[in-house]
């Protein structure tokens, strides 16, 4: 069992952040279990969505944002929807996951490079662009063998376009990137 | 609001690749039933999951792009979408942007700002809610009598309740109505709101193989024939991943996975170019000949 000194590493000003920018009160949490009971991706978990929010109740910030769990939770809104206290226990993986990336911490790497790839090619083109999508996923991870498999399957079908669906206008796509940044949101 | 049964329409960006069968079978279906769906112009990506996971105000930005493009279509009563992606995006953003302090922070972002005038539902709900269950029997050509199907919605088309407002949020049934009122038969589907993996297949192989594998076991067990889903990304896992799921936990599945539009098509009578029954990767062909001949014997 981890025994973890509250005194010295309660990080207050953490889970006040966490509260203000997920809207969520955290030390509504009483361990009931259910979020955990009917999350689908526990098998994967480093860390039980419910002790994920006790550790956060125990201001653990380290321990958090270097865990997998927030990166492979789905937002598939069990939690959310079965907690008994309200709380929107998704938001709050939402925003560990925002604090995260943030401060530069990654401990699922493919997970984030999909990411990155899906949202540059909704930059470049205004639209997800499947193909263009898999082959920047390929060159950011080095995976050559991704889904390779699939091609003859799907390939047949026509439904993988070999060039973007552009939008009309994707500098106009590209600005509202464009802006997020230079709001430097914090 | 209009009488007309006219939409804005979002088709998403899986609808113009891996879910063309969605689209074209959604653009025909609605048709059938006297929908009008006029496109959003020039729609671009609601953000799909990859934005909220970075930034909650990107990602209704690029939602609320659209929001306000179809805001400015005359005479329409909603925005509708076939995909459940999508359409939390759209919701989620529509309801977070009525604070205002939000909604300041994300026309920030944008070049028009939203105003929130119109409501978001999935293709789903608005054929239940505006043209409803009995409307649809008395068009039915075809009847899919005797299809065992396993209702399947994915986790986030009635999730959260508060921000979804639509169906049950354990057990939904609306898809079960409709295939009941074409004829089919939908079976127990005790897992009909869990997650199949979601956007994982790329990244973590082995989360899709574990849980959409869970749902083709459940729909064997259960008896049923075929899955009928109305998400793109669900499918995708179900029916392209099929071979890789059975290869990796030891299953034989040939379980035909449909759109429900595919199948209310059918039994609508539209032609085969529209359904788009030869996209799918588990073919379908030898239940639906077999669904045939079962009529007929009945019939002689
Ligand atoms: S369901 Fe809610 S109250 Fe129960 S452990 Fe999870 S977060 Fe805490
Ligand atoms: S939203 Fe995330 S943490 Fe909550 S149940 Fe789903 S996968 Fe688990």
């Amino acid at each position: 069992m981890n025994v973890i000194s509250l005194t010295a590493s309660r990080d207050l000003d953490f889970i006040a952040r966490v509260e203000k920018e997920s809207g969520q009160k955290v030390s509504l949490c009483y361990q009931c279990g259910n979020c955990t009971a009917g999350c689908p991706y526990t098998f994967v978990y480093d860390i039980p969505v419910h002790q994920v929010m006790r550790l956060l109740q125990a201001g653990q910030k380290q321990t958090l944002l270097s865990c997998r769990s927030i990166w492979l939770c789905a937002t598939c809104q069990s939690c959310t929807t079965r907690c008994p206290n309200n709380i929107d226990v998704a938001h709050v993986m939402d925003t560990l996951r925002h604090m995260a990336r943030r401060e530069g911490q990654d401990t699922e790497y493919g997970v984030k490079s999909f990411v990155d790839s899906f949202l540059e090619s909704v930059e470049k083109n205004g639209r997800a662009f499947e193909m263009g999508l898999l082959v920047s996923f390929i060159m950011k991870t080095g995976r050559f063998w991704t889904d390779v498999d699939l091609a003859p399957k799907i390939l047949p079908k026509g439904k993988l376009s070999p060039l973007p669906h552009k939008v009309k206008n994707p500098a106009a796509i590209a600005k509202i990137f464009e802006r997020f940044r230079q709001e430097g949101h914090k | 609001m209009s009488t007309r049964l006219r939409y804005a329409y979002y088709p998403g960006c899986s609808g113009l690749g891996t879910s063309k069968e969605y689209d074209t079978s959604t653009r025909a279906v609605c048709q059938a039933l006297g929908m009008e769906l006029v496109d959003i112009p020039d729609w671009s990506c609601c953000g799909s999951s990859p934005a909220h996971t970075v930034d909650h105000r990107l990602s209704s930005a690029l939602a609320g792009r659209n929001l306000a493009l179809a805001e400015m279509l005359e005479d329409v009563r909603a925005i509708i979408t076939p995909c459940p992606s999508c359409l939390t995006n759209l919701k989620t953003a529509a309801v977070r942007i009525r604070k205002p302090e939000f909604a300041a922070e994300v026309n920030r972002l944008l070049d028009k700002p939203v105003r929130n005038t119109l409501p978001v539902k999935s293709v789903l709900q608005a054929i239940i809610e505006d043209v409803g269950v009995d409307a649809v029997r008395p068009k039915v050509f075809k009847w899919l009598t005797g299809l065992k199907l396993a209702p399947y919605y994915g986790c986030i088309m009635n999730r959260p309740p508060e921000i979804m407002e639509f169906d049950d949020h354990e057990n939904p049934v609306a898809m079960d109505q409709l295939m009941e009122a074409v004829g089919a038969e939908p079976v127990a589907f005790p897992l009909k709101v869990e997650c199949c993996g979601a956007s994982y297949g790329v990244a973590r192989r082995d989360i899709v193989q574990t849980l959409s594998g869970k749902l083709l076991d459940m729909a064997a067990l259960n008896g049923a024939d075929a899955m009928v889903t109305a998400c793109p990304l669900c499918q995708m896992n179900l029916d392209l991943r099929q071979d890789q799921i059975n290869s990796a936990n030891k299953t034989s599945h040939n379980m035909p996975v449909f759109y429900f539009t595919q199948l209310l098509g059918l039994a609508l009578g539209i032609g085969e170019k529209d359904l788009g029954l030869s996209k799918l990767c588990v073919s379908p062909k030898a239940l639906l000949d077999s669904l045939e001949a079962r009529a007929e014997r009945k019939a002689g």
